[in-house]
């Protein structure tokens, strides 16, 4: 983002009047919590369904004859290998192996592509692209549009009650149901859902019949924050950096084997060595004991007092019922078990490298 | 004779003799939002206004309670250990922070009372 330039969500009125209290996140102005509470919003998000209006998000449409082969320069990732409505978690890298932002990719044709990008990287993203695509015939066309996430184990029921069938679609599968809509099964909570990126007076036509199902609640990014951690998922800016790389970030598993060899993306080189000399250090998950949350900042010290690592996201797990946390920790202390130290405000706070996810997933895989 | 009074800060003071009895408000406890620890202070500690007291934390979180006054902490609400939440359902009442004995009572004057913290949040 530049400038002191707030944007406002095209369906703000919608959050005012459901209660929303808002905060800037990433240049926009964003509703944080309603009146449930970020405690009631994350659990009711996995028991039944909830409704987040992630418009603060960007899509862009990537298309032309050259579209798969400037993904697979920008992105460690094969496009043309992508069956048509397949998905995938990819990122942006640096010349030297850095994440400049994480996106998912879905292919909705021969030569068309849909990116979904984070909010306070969209712009970085859009001129990194268009830089590239001056030597591929492929155009990016960043669309207008709201973007909603419905999450939870009746997200299916909800849709469907709403006239919308998902029944042929399979968790990071995604299509273009109808003219300006993009729809897909993912989400950053955990949970089975859908995504749906469509014009305005859509989303109001679609939120209309949502919000009059009792089992559907407006969700805040507060909650968003607190089911994205426990479900293990990244936060783009904390967890992963243009500092890190996707072999410390503990994320190798989004980049197909053959690629590693002989890939065309940008960093690949850099990549390869920090593989061949083995990662410095890891991301894992951590579980404070107790009940004291540690929070992002916070330096990791191992039983010497010798700094080791830090926290890069901390809070509270409603669902797990315990605080819980990421970072990033040396490599020989990443084992799960592993007794590390947090410093909380002077005090020593004992701490676990867990496994993650903390909550088991819950996609609805083919 | 109980004196209550309330701190820009957001805090209230129950004041019975030279012991005040402190919280936070429920317009703080609602900004806050729902609350998962607090870091409580040990009897005995010596405080000067100002001086963080005590650390409440919620889901997303950390933020500090100060001591609305010089004083020495004399009690602490231990239910808080087991129960964070309940400064959030009880916050003027069985959420209370700490107890203090207060060290100059001439700094009470500088508090509102309730009609200007009313005032206060608007």
């Amino acid at each position: 983002m530049t400038g002191d330039h707030t944007n406002q969500l095209p369906l703000a009125d919608l959050h005012t009047t459901a209660g929303a209290r808002f905060g800037a996140f990433a240049g926009w102005n964003m509703p944080l919590t309603y009146p449930a509470g970020v405690m009631k919003e994350h659990l009711h998000t996995r028991e039944h369904v909830g409704l987040f209006d992630i418009s603060h998000m960007k899509l862009f449409l990537v298309t032309g004859s050259g579209a798969a082969d400037l993904i697979n320069r920008a992105c460690p990732l094969d496009a043309r290998a992508l069956d048509i409505r397949q998905s995938k978690y990819t990122f942006l890298l640096t010349e030297t192996a850095g994440i400049i932002d994480d996106l998912i990719i879905t292919r909705l044709g021969d030569q068309r592509f849909m990116v979904v990008a984070n909010a306070g990287n969209a712009a970085t993203d859009e001129a990194h692209l268009r830089a590239l695509a001056k030597d591929f015939d492929a155009t990016i066309e960043p669309l207008d549009r709201v973007f909603i996430a419905i999450q939870g184990p009746e997200a299916p029921a909800v849709l469907a009650k709403a006239g919308i069938a998902t029944d042929e679609l399979f968790f990071m599968q995604g299509f273009e149901p109808r003219a300006n809509w993009f729809m897909s099964r993912s989400g950053y909570t955990g949970e089975d859902g859908f995504e749906v990126g469509l014009p305005e007076a859509d989303a109001r036509e679609l939120l209309g019949k949502l919000l009059g199902d009792e089992r559907v609640m407006w969700i805040g990014l507060a909650a968003r924050d607190s089911l994205r951690l426990e479900a293990g998922l990244c936060l783009h800016g904390n967890d992963i950096t243009p500092e890190n790389d996707p072999a410390s970030a503990g994320l190798m598993w989004a980049i197909p084997k053959d690629l590693r060899a002989d890939g065309a993306f940008i960093g690949r080189a850099a990549l390869a060595t920090i593989l061949a000399d083995g990662a410095k250090e890891k991301r894992v998950g951590l579980k404070p004991e107790g009940r004291q949350p540690v929070r992002s900042g916070a330096e990791l010290f191992d039983a010497d007092g010798k700094l080791i690592g830090r926290v890069t996201s901390g809070g509270f797990g409603p669902s797990a019922g315990f605080p819980v946390a990421m970072g990033y920790v040396s490599t020989q202390l990443a084992k799960a078990g592993t007794r590390v130290f947090a410093d909380v405000r002077g005090t020593k706070v004992p701490v676990d490298v867990h496994s993650l996810p903390f909550t088991q997933h819950r996609y609805r895989k083919g | 004779m109980t004196k209550t009074y309330y701190t820009e800060d957001h805090e209230w003071l129950r004041v019975e003799g030279d012991i005040a009895t402190v919280g936070i408000t429920d317009y703080a406890q609602e900004q806050l939002g729902d609350l998962v620890f607090v870091e409580l202070p040990e009897a005995g500690r010596k405080v000067a206004k100002g001086d963080v007291a005590v650390v409440v934390e919620s889901v997303k979180a950390a933020s500090d309670v100060y001591a609305p006054l010089d004083g020495e902490i004399i009690d602490a609400n231990a239910t808080l250990s087991s129960d964070p939440a309940l400064v959030n359902s009880a916050a003027t009442g069985d959420g209370w922070l700490w107890k203090m004995k207060i060290a100059n009572a001439g700094q009470l004057e500088g508090l509102m009372d309730e009609a200007g913290y009313k005032a206060h949040i608007g």
